[in-house]
């Protein structure tokens, strides 16, 4: 009796009245939703690996073929994902803060990435940059490095498709930065330097933090760019997902769902630790 | 510390903000700018703290030539309508920032520490200092952006309506601990406000500005009494206009008399400015103003009547005892017993106060006619 009682407390206490009607309703569908659209496929991709076997799933994990697809997957990534904090910060910057001729142009170019079909980007980046195109031979002959169809490649072209995630996540945020609170740093004595570190930065760092998460998570999946600007050659140039295409053309489907799986888990615990550090920097920085 | 903006000109676009603009704010006075949205008020105060770059005109703190130094170094405490808060920072780090970003001797840690909890003790938040500021309402909010600019031991206090987005309870107790503050403290003030009341209350002299333009300065008291201006006139406290033709020092309405005598005011059109005060109901039946009641009100222990009169259906606001049954619709007689005419004479405004004349030719006021149109 008492804990019936108490459980109705609990739900008069979870189901507070609401202007906006529907709440059963909405999560009722939201739950299905995402079950339909993403978690069956992901419990459906689990249940496939499992048929191979602890033994068997072990063996393709720690076949040194897939190691190397996957530190190359996660690495250039992770790289990729670094290098396009930076500078779509810096893009972001220029877009909210400066006016000049074009920028309206610039701004939808940032969109580029989103829209082109990956493939498309992926040729254009090898024309570019493979050893006897303008900028690989340039780079050749002035550095000596080889750009095209190698891991450098790889991550040329996962920075090219992530950089419009971080651009985009961090421009409505620079845009909602009150512009006071720089003129108050700036009254109370503070250099620029200052201003950027103490004021700016804190206040952007979870958008900033949110760019970056996307922007990885979608260099980790990328497949359709790298193939043309990677040589694919087995530990050196070969991504993950291209193993997997590999796999599942040689008909070997637990195989595939094996290393997409080992990439799901991955991929989930790192965006569980960058969740993590989002709601630690939310509450450090006073958002909420 | 004296402040003084000479000669300070800018502009937006086509729009003068600021034209030809010059004001000193003695050492230790409290001075309000004063003026309507878009009187160029914001973009003076601005201009003093080295926030916006004047087209012409330089700033001087005591002597010096403070265009040439950049805003890090000028020494001015400002606070913002809005607050500006530095949202990721506990109230301690808010005040502790101007201290921090020291570069000459900068305090240690620990003095810093005393300095913060002196201010907070100051403004009345002493416990608040772990807070951040999502977690303090707007007017314990104010105090700290307050707080913040008084760390830096600011050699002008520059606030940009401080209390404009603080509700009126609380926007009364701010402006009278601001002004114990101000006495407690003794720093050079120059505050923004478009609310006359808190202008007139608060300030030792008030500014009032309008178009880019300082229409008057003076004390609260002259600026009530005496405003040079039908801008300074109509803009403080309640008023009434009439549209008057200056004739032989006498004023008429609809070609009659009216019993004000106008001075050395040139012939020709003028406007009758008139507060509530400066208009009586007539209620021994002497001569007056023929109107129309349009509407009346309860303010405080008064009711403010409006009535039309003359041909133009001029309306005049006027109080009148709340004991006095007065209905819409009902025609009485008023008296005006003061009150300003501002000629357009050669130098702007041609002002004089008026007095009520006891000249007998004041015939017309029974005059028959007038409301039966």
């Amino acid at each position: 009796m008492a804990s019936a009682a108490l459980d109705g407390a609990r739900i008069i206490r979870w189901r507070r009245r609401s202007v906006l009607p529907g709440f059963g309703l909405s999560l009722g569908y939201t739950i299905a939703y995402l079950s339909l659209v993403v978690l069956i496929p992901l419990a459906g991709l689990g249940i496939r690996s499992a048929t191979l076997g602890w033994d068997a799933f072990w063996a393709i994990a720690f076949d040194p073929r897939v190691v190397s697809a996957l530190q190359l997957s996660f690495g250039a990534a992770l790289i990729a994902a670094i290098v396009n904090t930076v500078f779509g910060v810096l893009v972001a910057w220029v877009l909210v803060r400066y006016r000049f001729p074009g920028r309206r142009w610039l701004d939808a170019a940032v969109d580029l990435p989103f829209a082109l079909p990956t493939a498309v980007a992926g040729i254009a980046l090898a024309t570019l940059y493979a050893p006897n195109g303008p900028f690989g031979a340039l780079l050749m002959s002035w550095f000596g490095v080889k750009v095209g169809f190698t891991s450098i490649g790889v991550t040329l072209a996962l920075i090219f498709v992530g950089l419009p995630f971080v651009v985009r996540t961090v421009q409505p945020v620079l845009e909602e930065i009150d512009r006071e609170t720089e003129e108050v740093s700036a009254t109370l004595g503070a250099g620029r330097l200052r201003t950027a570190t103490r004021v700016i930065l804190p206040a952007m760092f979870p958008a900033i933090l949110t760019g970056f998460a996307l922007s990885f998570a979608r260099g980790v999946g990328e497949y359709g760019s790298v193939i043309f600007i990677a040589s694919n050659l087995p530990y050196k140039s070969e991504i993950a997902p291209l193993l997997i295409v590999i796999k599942l053309e040689e008909h070997n489907y637990a195989g595939a769902t094996a290393i997409a799986t080992i990439m799901l888990v991955i991929s989930f615990a790192m965006l569980f630790v960058i969740n993590m550090l989002q709601a630690w920097s939310r509450k450090w920085f006073g958002h909420e | 510390m004296q402040v003084r903006a000479e000669n300070i000109s800018k502009r937006y676009a086509n729009m003068a903000a600021l034209d030809d603009v010059s004001l000193t704010v003695g050492s230790g006075e409290l001075v309000a700018l004063l003026g309507p949205s878009g009187s160029g008020k914001t973009t003076l105060l601005r201009t003093i703290a080295g926030l916006e770059h004047p087209d012409a005109g330089a700033v001087y703190f005591n002597d010096r030539d403070a265009s040439e130094s950049r805003i890090q170094d000028r020494g001015v405490g400002f606070v913002f309508q809005h607050y500006a808060l530095f949202k990721h920072m506990r109230v301690m780090d808010n005040i502790a920032f101007g201290l921090r970003a020291r570069k000459t001797n900068k305090p240690s840690e620990s003095e810093i520490k005393r300095r913060v909890m002196e201010l907070l003790d100051l403004v009345q938040l002493s416990g608040l200092d772990h807070r951040f500021p999502s977690q303090l309402s707007g007017g314990q909010r104010q105090r700290v952006a307050l707080a913040r600019a008084l760390a830096i031991e600011p050699s002008v206090l520059l606030l940009d309506e401080p209390f404009g987005a603080l509700d009126a309870r609380v926007r009364k107790d701010l402006r009278r601990w601001l002004r114990e503050i101000h006495e407690r403290t003794g720093h050079t003030t120059l505050f923004v406000t478009h609310d006359q009341e808190e202008a007139l209350e608060l300030a030792d002299r008030v500014v009032v500005m309008n178009k880019g333009k300082i229409e008057q300065s003076a004390t609260p008291d002259e600026i009530y009494d005496t405003p040079a201006t039908p801008f300074v006139f109509s803009f403080i406290g309640e008023s009434s206009v009439i549209p008057v033709q200056v004739g032989n020092g006498r004023a008429t309405l609809d070609e009659r008399m009216l019993d004000l005598e106008v001075g050395n005011l040139p012939d020709g059109p003028a406007q009758l400015y008139l507060r509530p005060e400066d208009v009586a109901m007539v209620t021994d039946g002497g001569p007056g103003i023929p109107g129309l009641v349009v509407s009346t009100r309860r303010i405080g222990g008064m009711r403010r009547v409006t009535i039309e009169c003359g041909l133009a259906r001029h309306r005049i606001e006027f109080d009148a005892s709340a004991e006095v049954t007065i209905a819409n619709s009902q025609r009485l007689q008023v008296r005006v017993i003061g009150g300003r005419v501002y000629g357009a004479g050669s130098e702007g405004y041609a002002t004089e106060k008026l007095a009520a004349s006891a000249t007998s030719d004041f015939k017309w006021a029974k005059a028959e006619g007038w409301l039966d149109r």
